[in-house]
């Protein structure tokens, strides 16, 4: 009875293992190096993560590096576009993202690599070049085991081609027009506020013969407890520079980019 | 008397809210109807690709290969069938779908069947150049499946909300239809073989 409930126990462990095997089944993660067939080293990997945050702070475009060791049945490109656009790599309307998909040959005996650039740069990242790049930068260091310096020189061309395309100012400007809303009802409270002092006021000042605007100011001074609850204004959506990832902004791609296997 | 004035009330609230209400489902159809017309231009967008690349792709291959003509003209004549093929978006059905899907089946298999013969040729494939055009014609290809894939998930989103209830009685209403499907053309799930 025992042994039954183990065998069932292991059964769903393992089918759920499997399951959650799949990187395109699982939840985005919010990291530009994602290195599960583990080919970077640590060093490498923290280094390359700066230098593509620094990049996205900068240039709002987001290049993801995953080494995988399972494309889940997955034709390469296929894999590759479909992870880009299910995690939403790049930015939601510039569609600035671009995925470098790595696939060791020790696994099975056949190496993958692979370059989707989001919809947003197809036009600085076409087809035929993302070919050269994995043909001329990657695949060469690929075949002698450098992985690491095979990424990096890929990584180093793309940001080349795409840091002229997008800026970052765009991006990191507040848009105003959320706020207006907002500023009209404090005006609107405020002008409230202002009007029943007022009258107050102007009842307290015929009753005890000081000018009005006298009351007026004895009146807010002694209502005084708000303050400093709207200081925070403006503040919000920070959560770059500093070293730390923002995540992802909902890029979407449409299946070009080019991979090559060796 | 006053019971009369709030009956009355009453029922001008009601038409109110349902006035509202259709107007609500009525533009929400407007923008689901032209999300489904802009994925199909998108469809057409990357076919339209694949035909740009043609050209380039035949003359490329001639060059090495001037005497697999058969082939090459069964390209170059499938290509012109396809691109004589296009729908007015407005006027979308399963019929003209199906038109338009088989004209491009034919080009897909003749330029499957290239592929096939270019094997043959080790100079051409090591062309620089030849090389890249394979690439955008995969990168084109995975563009397509991509776009028709977005396309449905559209009608899809559109046929969900014009026939739910009430929606479906205003969208009777107005003439708003369900919308087709792009279906996988039969054949289309066998695989290629490639036979040497």
């Amino acid at each position: 009875m025992k042994s039954i409930f183990l065998i069932l126990l292991s059964i769903l462990t393992f089918s759920h293992l499997k399951a959650q095997d799949c990187l395109l089944d699982q939840q985005p993660k919010q990291d530009l190096v994602q290195d599960y067939a583990n080919i970077i080293s640590d060093e490498d990997e923290t280094f390359l993560r700066q230098k593509l945050i620094a990049f996205n702070d900068t240039t709002s475009t987001q290049i993801m590096v995953v080494t995988v060791t399972d494309l889940c049945g997955y034709d390469k490109a296929d894999f590759t576009y479909t992870l880009g656009e299910k995690w939403g790599v790049g930015q939601k309307g510039k569609n600035n993202g671009i995925v470098i998909m790595v696939k060791p040959k020790e696994i099975d005996g056949r190496g993958d690599a692979f370059i989707a650039p989001g919809y947003g740069l197809e036009g600085v990242v076409p087809d035929a070049i993302a070919k050269r790049i994995v043909e001329n930068e990657m695949i060469p260091y690929f075949k002698s085991k450098e992985y690491y310096f095979g990424i990096h020189q890929a990584v180093n061309v793309l940001m080349s081609l795409t840091s002229g395309e997008f800026t970052a100012d765009q991006y990191a400007k507040p848009d105003f027009s959320k706020f207006i809303i907002p500023i009209l009802f404090i005006i609107l409270i405020f002008g409230i506020v202002f009007i029943s002092t007022a009258k107050k006021a102007k009842d307290y000042s015929i009753g005890h013969n000081i000018p009005f605007w006298t009351a007026f100011m004895l009146m807010n001074n002694s209502g005084r407890s708000h303050g400093g609850s709207f200081g925070n204004f403006g503040s919000g959506s920070g959560s770059f520079g500093g070293g730390g990832f923002g995540g992802f902004g909902g890029g979407s791609f449409g299946g070009g980019g080019a991979g090559g296997s060796w | 008397m006053k019971k009369s004035w709030i009956i009355l009330g009453v029922v001008g609230l009601l038409i109110l809210f349902m006035v509202f209400s259709i107007m609500g489902s009525y533009n929400n159809m407007v923008t689901k109807d032209e999300a489904v017309t802009g994925a199909w231009s998108q469809v057409e967008n990357v076919y339209q690709r694949r035909s740009d690349l043609i050209p380039n792709l035949v003359n490329t291959v001639k060059g090495y290969a001037a005497h697999e003509r058969e082939t090459l003209e069964g390209v170059v004549n499938a290509r012109a069938k396809a691109t004589s093929t296009t729908i007015d978006p407005s006027k979308l059905n399963a019929e003209s779908i199906k038109q338009f899907a088989a004209a491009q089946d034919g080009l897909s298999s003749a330029l499957s069947k290239l592929m096939v013969v270019v094997e043959r040729y080790p100079d051409l494939k090591a062309n620089q150049n030849f090389l890249e055009l394979q690439a955008q014609l995969e990168g084109t290809e995975n563009r397509i499946t991509v776009e028709r894939q977005k396309f449905n998930e559209t009608a899809k989103d559109y046929n969900t909300y014009v026939r739910k209830f009430p929606r479906n009685i205003y969208a009777g209403m107005f003439g708003f239809e369900k919308k087709d499907y792009f279906e996988a053309t039969s054949g289309a799930e066998v695989a290629p073989t490639v036979e040497f």
